[in-house]
């Protein structure tokens, strides 16, 4: 069991390797390491492990209720939802069911409503029901005027999206897989023919060999498709989405997702809680070419803004605590781009959009289906070993966190001293996580483990003290 | 298993207003009294400022933190570190956390002396990328004086008013070069000779007036920060490199707590609503300092907390919480008003002002119902994010039945 941040690479081939850490990489990696015989590596271009697209996302495990009938995304979501609801019970990842409601605000979007009832019912979803203004009303007393009706989808719910690429590194890990950290792929060639055939990854730590390669990227998976294959069979158009955060006061006013009813406008933006009790608003939705604008715009919270005033009034009233952006990895396909090339011993997957996070565990089961196909005897992927499960430290409201619990308090004290105190997050929670299976890298890791700093004061109180724990624990102070 | 307790008065904040109230109370008798600190140090604010100029010798900020520490202990006052009050159980009980365990602390008056806190960067809505080196003065000031730590080589002051000096002066102590001060309005909100010092001294940092923070740039660790001047769109814009970026000012009370228990706001102060002696609409919860009205310099934090100890007292002796106070509102460019409830019999204290624009002489106008109440002309200049104080002798003239008193400046 390695995670690796620096220094060179193990010169030995790996069997498999996945690039990509985010959560659909660190979900195949997992998969993988359950047939124990393989040498498998993750390979990430960050310090940290869903570091990119998976982190900044709306944090909704969806019920693929809206997909596109027939196609691989709506089975995959379909699938993965089941499996990672019960993935989520099993390790302590927070899931909250609080359902969705998709709002018709003029004539158009109501009218809208029965086509994507019976959309969810062809994806196998029959528990939607179209409900009336009255009932909207009454099941969301803050929204703003106007609401004709709405599209009850009681499957979906809110989940961490960290906490999620956490646990299946940290299983992976555990159970051998190779963690490489820092090491972005910068050329992709072959070992001479002769010996055994390995693809050769140069990255700025050195070269990882590997007899099967499989490219969960995500922003970059067209590049790397290029590399390896000479040619690609779809291009990456980032797009962007910016979110808003409110405080957690604002949490009271919000009971359901409440989600914008697609129309040949846009899909809009939703409002929704979140695991940690705060209120989302957003995506907004622009293509780029720049894969690196993860940045937010004076116009796109504007425009946020301005949509939350209409859906949810008092929402604006409140304390912003953050405000961010994501990249989704959005392509020219309206499917996700999952392709075996089994001569190159090779597997892409990409196109992944903002329905990875839900269909991550399907994903990865899928995918080794298809190396399993690619590969013949040449791996051992018949018999699957049971992983050790993982029990993840709660960030979530719905269930006790440390500083409620007396029994943990009384076996040792520093879950009694909350260092950050807009999110109570306390001295042991943020020791654990700087001494896990996979260390944060930096304050924003230590962040996503913990949710230290993530509150409204986003360090006023706590930001010193957190580093000084941080700085002290951390890579270089873990052995003082 | 959570410990239930009881004490006389229970104070929530052991920054000046918290221990002034909790000296003046357990000298003068009135019980238990318990002061719950969530820091492992009590003493609040002042023990992050290392500049002098604190209480009346003008001593240092720890040393006058740890004068009031000491006064509260010598009164007979608990003063209990590292724990956190969590929420409520009741009207007067409240939820702890500590490194000892869970609590359920009941008590006969409650204070809360919660301060206040710089909205951060993203409260402020300032686009841009999400890098390392962007502070709140607290932050700052926290990891120069107590952590020591490094903070970066070259910083932008967002802000020209006293806290945004003091954050200038860490960043000094720090062995950080200032590139500039920026500032929103057309004038810094601190003293000429403080303004100059900054200006003119070696070395010398620039104010940027009428300027905005439109934008924070660098992947990882800022870079610098794009600024707009003038108004709107067409504005002119620059960068100014820089690896650190502060916030200053911008202070909002922490009310959570308050909230939290239903303790009734005031819409301008964003914190408890407050009469003359301190009391909040909830009986037996009593609100003072920078929690109330933020932000205020710790001696007048502290004088609060000297005067709610007579207030409280009279509640421990049985003195009827008021019923139907009248609210006292402003209108713009006024911020707020504090305090911000007239209670029947309550004495006329003084009340302090914020604008939100500077105003040279204006009028200020109280009245009620249409009816003039109070009218003074201010001499000189009324500044944003300074305090205007003025008298409460028209307090006798409202009418208790009436709507709400309101205060004008023009």
């Amino acid at each position: 069991m390695s995670v690796t941040t620096k220094g060179p690479l193990p010169a030995e081939p790996y069997d498999v390797t996945v690039v990509g850490a985010g959560v659909v990489g660190s979900a195949i990696a997992r998969e993988l390491a359950g047939h124990h015989r393989l040498r498998v590596a993750l390979v990430e271009a960050s310090g940290d492990v869903g570091d990119g697209t998976s982190k900044a996302n709306t944090a909704i495990l969806h019920t693929g209720f809206d997909a596109v009938p027939g196609s691989l995304e709506a089975r995959l979501v379909r699938e993965g939802s089941r499996l990672l609801a019960a993935y989520a019970a099993e390790s302590g990842i927070p899931v909250e069911p609080v359902g969705a409601l998709l709002i018709a605000w003029d004539e158009e979007q109501l009218a809208a409503l029965p086509g994507l009832l019976k959309k969810a019912e062809r994806n196998g979803y029959d528990e939607a029901r179209i409900i009336g203004a009255d009932e909207v009303r009454a099941r969301e007393p803050h929204l703003g005027e106007g609401a004709l009706g709405a599209l009850d989808v009681p499957g979906e719910s809110i989940i961490c999206p960290w906490t999620t690429t956490l646990a299946y590194a940290t299983q992976a890990v555990r159970e051998g897989v190779d963690l490489h950290l820092n090491c972005t792929v910068e050329k992709v060639g072959s070992s001479p023919p002769g010996g055994s055939e390995c693809h050769e990854l140069t990255t700025p730590r050195g070269v990882v060999r590997t007899r099967y390669l499989i490219n969960a990227a995500g922003l970059h998976a067209d590049a790397l498709d290029r590399r390896v294959l000479g040619r690609g069979a779809f291009t990456v158009t980032p797009r962007r989405g910016q979110l808003i955060v409110f405080d957690k006061l604002a949490r009271d006013l919000v009971s359901h997702i409440l989600l914008p009813v697609p129309t040949a406008l846009g899909k809009g933006v939703l409002v929704a809680p979140t695991v940690y009790g705060n209120v989302l608003l957003g995506p907004t939705a622009e293509e780029l070419d720049d894969r690196r604008a993860t940045g937010t715009t004076g116009e796109g919270l504007a425009g946020l803004r301005a949509k939350g005033r209409r859906i949810l009034p008092a929402l604006l009233d409140e304390e912003v605590t953050a405000v961010y952006a994501g990249l989704r990895a959005a392509t020219e396909h309206d499917d996700y781009q999952i392709h075996g090339s089994p001569e190159e011993r090779y597997i892409t997957v990409g196109g992944i959009r903002s329905t990875g996070l839900t269909a991550s565990m399907a994903i990865a089961e899928y995918v080794v289906g298809l190396l399993a196909e690619a590969a013949g005897p040449d791996l051992d992927l018949t018999v699957a070993g049971n992983l050790d499960p993982v029990s993840m430290p709660n960030l979530g409201e719905a269930f006790l966190r440390p500083y409620q619990r007396a029994d943990l308090i009384a076996t040792d004290s520093a879950y009694g001293s909350i260092v950050c105190h807009c999110e109570r997050v306390t001295r042991g929670e943020i020791r654990d996580a700087l001494i896990s299976t996979v260390p944060p890298g930096s304050l924003d890791g230590l962040r996503r483990r913990t949710r230290a700093r993530g509150g409204r004061c986003q360090g006023f109180y706590c930001g010193a003290a957190v580093r000084e724990l941080f700085d002290g624990w951390g890579e270089s102070g873990a052995a003082r | 298993m959570r410990r239930q307790r009881s004490v006389d008065v229970l104070v929530v904040g052991g920054g000046p207003a918290g221990l002034a109230a909790a000296a003046r109370l357990a000298a003068s008798g009135a019980g238990t009294v318990e002061v719950l600190e969530r820091e492992a140090r009590a003493g609040g604010v002042p023990h992050h400022c290392h500049h002098g100029g604190f209480g009346r010798w003008g001593v240092t900020g720890p040393q006058y933190a740890e004068r009031l520490v000491e006064d509260a202990l010598g009164a007979g006052a608990a003063v209990r570190t590292g724990v956190s009050a969590t929420g409520w159980a009741g009207p007067l009980s409240l939820d702890t956390t500590g490194p000892h365990g869970l609590e359920r602390i009941t008590a006969r008056a409650l204070i809360l002396a919660t301060g206040a806190r710089e909205r951060p960067r993203t409260a402020r809505l300032v686009p841009g990328s999400r890098p390392a080196g962007v502070f709140t003065t607290g932050e700052l000031q926290q990891a120069v004086n107590i952590y020591r730590q490094e903070i970066g080589t070259r910083a932008v002051v967002v802000g020209a008013e006293p806290v945004s000096y003091a954050a200038l002066s860490a960043l000094r102590r720090a062995g950080v070069e200032v590139a500039a001060l920026v500032t929103e309005e057309k004038r810094p909100q601190v003293g000429r000779c403080r303004a100059a010092a900054a200006r003119l001294g070696v070395p010398s940092v620039p104010l940027v007036t009428g300027a905005v923070v439109a934008e924070l740039m660098g992947r990882g660790r800022l870079s610098g920060v794009r600024l707009r001047r003038g108004d709107g769109r067409d504005g002119r814009e620059c960068v100014l490199a820089c690896d650190t970026v502060v916030f200053t000012g911008d202070f909002v009370p922490d009310h959570e707590l308050a909230r939290r228990g239903g303790v009734l706001l005031d819409a301008g102060t964003r914190g408890p609503a407050v009469d003359g002696s301190f009391r909040t609409a909830s009986p037996g919860v009593f609100a003072v300092g920078s929690g109330v009205h933020a932000v205020v310099p710790a001696r007048v934090a502290a004088g609060e907390g000297v005067r709610v100890a007579r207030a409280v007292r009279g509640h421990l002796e049985g003195v009827g919480w008021p019923c139907g106070a009248v609210p006292v509102v402003v209108g713009a460019p006024l911020r707020w008003v504090a305090p911000n409830l007239l209670s029947p019999g309550a004495p006329g204290s003084r009340f302090v002002l914020r604008t939100a624009k500077a105003l040279v002489c204006p009028v200020l106008v109280v009245s009620q119902d249409g009816r003039c109440l109070y009218r003074q002309r201010v001499l000189g200049k009324v500044l944003p994010n300074r305090g205007l104080y003025f008298s409460g002798s028209w307090v006798g003239k409202v009418d208790a039945g009436g709507g709400p008193v309101r205060v004008a400046l023009g």
